[in-house]
């Protein structure tokens, strides 16, 4: 029987964290993220987790990563201008291949921006703001339910893929309150364990497949972590197929599975003419403009991937087959419009419309836009 | 026994290192190695964290747990550890630019929380990774690549540093004094907080040939001789002559409970005040 409550998004970052075994979180104070680090200093003692919180948030980033070497399952939430401070650390745990999960409350930007308002300006530095090459899964959660959820499933990921994972909320769906229906049971997923024994343990051992298991500090492996390029043990090695071979792994880990990993949801779309491309809660305006306009006899649906990365290119091809028109809607000034393109511009045509003003673009509008271009 | 007790601790198939001849770096890693051994726990109950630098590739030659993190970090990825796995001597080696510039922050906020968590700064006053950049340690007028007219800027004092943020054992020596390096970092290592040993060290590739100390070991370890000076010695000295000199010694050694066991303590607490309300319903 599930327990049905009503709690704010940030809320529900942190109860689903307790849910899916979270034992520790490191951040620092950041709006509008700041009511999940004040929800887990108070919860996480109570189940025996640890909270702490850090001096900025490149060492909240470093935190939660010595914590999750220990085996704990781990987050941080930040908004951003922490997210950019959070970037270094972030592309060690995927080098290192270590199990975080970040939280990503999007506010306006640049900068300073609009601390108090909602944006969706960070997808592309949720997707490239570290340096140099890697795959990342990123989440995007359209209500508070989903955020549950979400954050459940960003953390079997994170444990499954032996890699970071970004929730990407933003400022409306973590500060609003709706019902959520709380399970009292949930899959939970849990990194692999060695199957061998220490003298034989490599934590980058590609034999391994994929995902090689990462053995937790204090069970008697003893090995090496650094962000170097490295061999199988851990080692720095610069010999260029070595270097070669553990970057495809760490990238094929992601990229090979994206079935597993790639989620969307979509609206009305059977025997639609029209599609709307919308993320987190942009996907909320789109569904009502589509509600609006199906009464005007306009067949439309909304395609809304819930992971944002890796992006669900086969889905967006067989999308782009189907439909005529596909209408980008963002909260930026143009950002996630180039990869809609890439993938179908073959196929259909896309319109993008947009702006971040810190507001969500209403129905109407939205509605306005898309008939004067199907007319 | 010596040279066993080392190897005891050494991942030797990776020697050699990749330090310079006549770098101090691996007379203090000998140090943590000994103080290990005396202070007698298990490998598999430690764990090295380092940042990037010279310094900071200590870990990988030392068989226990090791992690070479980011410049200037080393002490959050500690502090996680830490958090977690309060049963583990958590310690992290580090150069006076990841301690001192870029990870300022995370030291003076170790030092003030009493993480248990013992810092040994391989302080040679100049980025020696990097190819002799000046460091906030690099001596007043010394000369650096980024100092071509000498340093302008005074230099930080990582043991007043650590002493003002808060730090429950500070102390400094130099690889100069062995003996006493071994000690004070066993010391360090059962201080129930955070532990601060400032090591003086000579880089002579990217420091001593800009200095008129050449790359020659033994006037290198000369200079470090020359600038550092017995805390009883300098009580007798004038501020004049002490200008330039580190002062060696322990400056700080006291009980105080620190974060994890405060931590630790509220988790028993709230574990009691629910079981009693059990009761009580
Ligand atoms: C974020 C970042 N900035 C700069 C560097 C380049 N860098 C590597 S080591 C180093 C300084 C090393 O000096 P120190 O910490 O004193 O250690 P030493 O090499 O002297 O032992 C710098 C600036 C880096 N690796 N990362
Ligand atoms: S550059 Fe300096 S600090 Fe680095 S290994 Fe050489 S002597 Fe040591």
């Amino acid at each position: 029987m599930a327990k049905r409550k009503i709690i704010s998004g940030n809320h529900a970052v942190a109860e689903a964290a307790i849910k899916a075994g979270c034992r520790f979180f490191a951040g620092y104070p950041i709006t509008p993220s700041s009511e999940i680090a004040e929800k887990l200093s108070e919860v996480l003692p109570k189940y025996g987790g640890r909270f702490i919180q850090m001096e900025d948030e490149l060492a909240s980033m470093g935190a939660v990563i010595g914590a999750s070497l220990t085996g704990a399952k781990v987050l941080t939430a930040t908004s951003g201008p922490g997210f950019s401070l959070k970037q270094e650390n972030l592309g060690f745990a995927i080098m290192a291949e270590i199990p975080v999960v970040v939280v990503n409350v999007q506010r306006g930007g640049p900068s300073t921006g609009l601390p108090t308002f909602t944006s969706q300006q960070d997808l592309m530095q949720a997707r490239w703001g570290r340096h140099g090459d890697q795959e990342i899964i990123v989440l995007m959660p359209d209500s508070v339910q989903e955020t549950y959820d979400l954050t459940i499933r960003a953390f079997n990921l994170a444990e499954k893929y032996r890699t970071p994972v970004i929730l990407l909320s933003d400022e409306v769906i973590s500060h609003m309150s709706e019902p959520v229906d709380i399970p009292d049971e949930v899959e939970i997923v849990d990194r692999a364990k060695p199957d061998v024994p220490p003298e034989e343990y490599y934590p980058f051992d590609s034999s391994k497949g994929l995902v090689p298991p990462l053995a937790p500090y204090g069970t008697g492996y003893r090995y090496h972590i650094t962000g170097l390029n490295h061999d199988k043990t851990g080692f720095p090695s610069n010999d260029p197929e070595i270097v070669h071979n553990q970057m495809l792994r760490k990238l094929n880990k992601i990229r090979k599975n994206t079935d597993d990993i790639v989620e969307v949801e979509e609206f009305k779309l059977k025997g639609a003419k029209y599609a709307i491309f919308a993320l987190g809660s942009v996907g909320r305006t789109a569904k009502q403009t589509v509600i609006n306009l199906r009464k005007e006899g306009v067949p439309i649906g909304v395609f809304r991937p819930k992971t944002l990365w890796p992006f669900p290119e086969k889905e967006i091809i067989e999308l782009g087959k189907k439909v005529e028109k596909i209408f980008v809607i963002e909260l930026n000034y143009g950002q996630i419009i180039g990869e809609v393109e890439r993938w179908v511009s073959k196929y259909t045509e896309v319109e993008w419309y947009g702006r971040a003003t810190g507001r969500l673009i209403p129905p109407r509008e939205i509605g306005a836009f898309i008939k004067e271009k199907i007319e | 026994m010596k040279t066993e007790i080392v190897k005891k601790y050494l991942r030797l198939d990776k020697m050699p290192t990749v330090w310079c001849p006549g770098c101090g770096h691996g007379i203090i890693m000998g140090s943590l190695l000994r103080a290990l051994e005396l202070r007698g726990r298990s490998k598999n109950d430690i764990a090295l964290v380092s940042g990037i630098g010279c310094s900071s590739r200590t870990p990988g030659y030392v068989d226990v747990h090791t992690l070479h993190t980011t410049h200037g970090r080393a002490i959050a990825f500690a502090t996680g550890i830490k958090m977690m796995k309060p049963d583990m001597s958590v310690i992290v080696v580090m150069g006076d630019g990841d301690c001192a510039a870029i990870g300022g922050n995370h030291f003076i906020h170790a030092a003030r929380r009493n993480m248990d968590i013992t810092a040994v700064v391989y302080n040679n006053g100049i980025y020696g990774m990097t190819g002799g950049q000046v460091s906030p340690t690099t001596p007043y007028d010394a000369f650096a690549t980024t100092a071509p007219y000498g340093q302008m800027e005074p230099p930080f004092d990582i043991v007043e540093l650590a002493l003002g943020a808060g730090a429950t054992y500070v102390a400094r020596s130099s690889v100069h004094n062995v003996p006493k390096l071994d000690e004070l970092i066993v010391k360090g290592i059962k201080n129930n907080g955070f532990s601060v040993i400032d090591v003086i060290t000579p880089c002579p590739i990217a420091y001593g040939r800009r200095n008129k100390l050449t790359a020659d070991p033994m006037k290198n370890m000369q200079w470090v001789k020359e600038v550092t000076v017995p805390r009883k010695k300098a009580e007798e000295m004038s501020e004049e002559e002490l200008r330039g000199k580190w002062i060696t010694g322990v400056f700080r050694d006291v009980e105080h409970v620190g974060l994890v066991n405060l931590y630790i303590e509220l988790e028993e607490k709230l574990k009691r005040a629910k079981e009693n309300k059990g009761e009580e319903a």
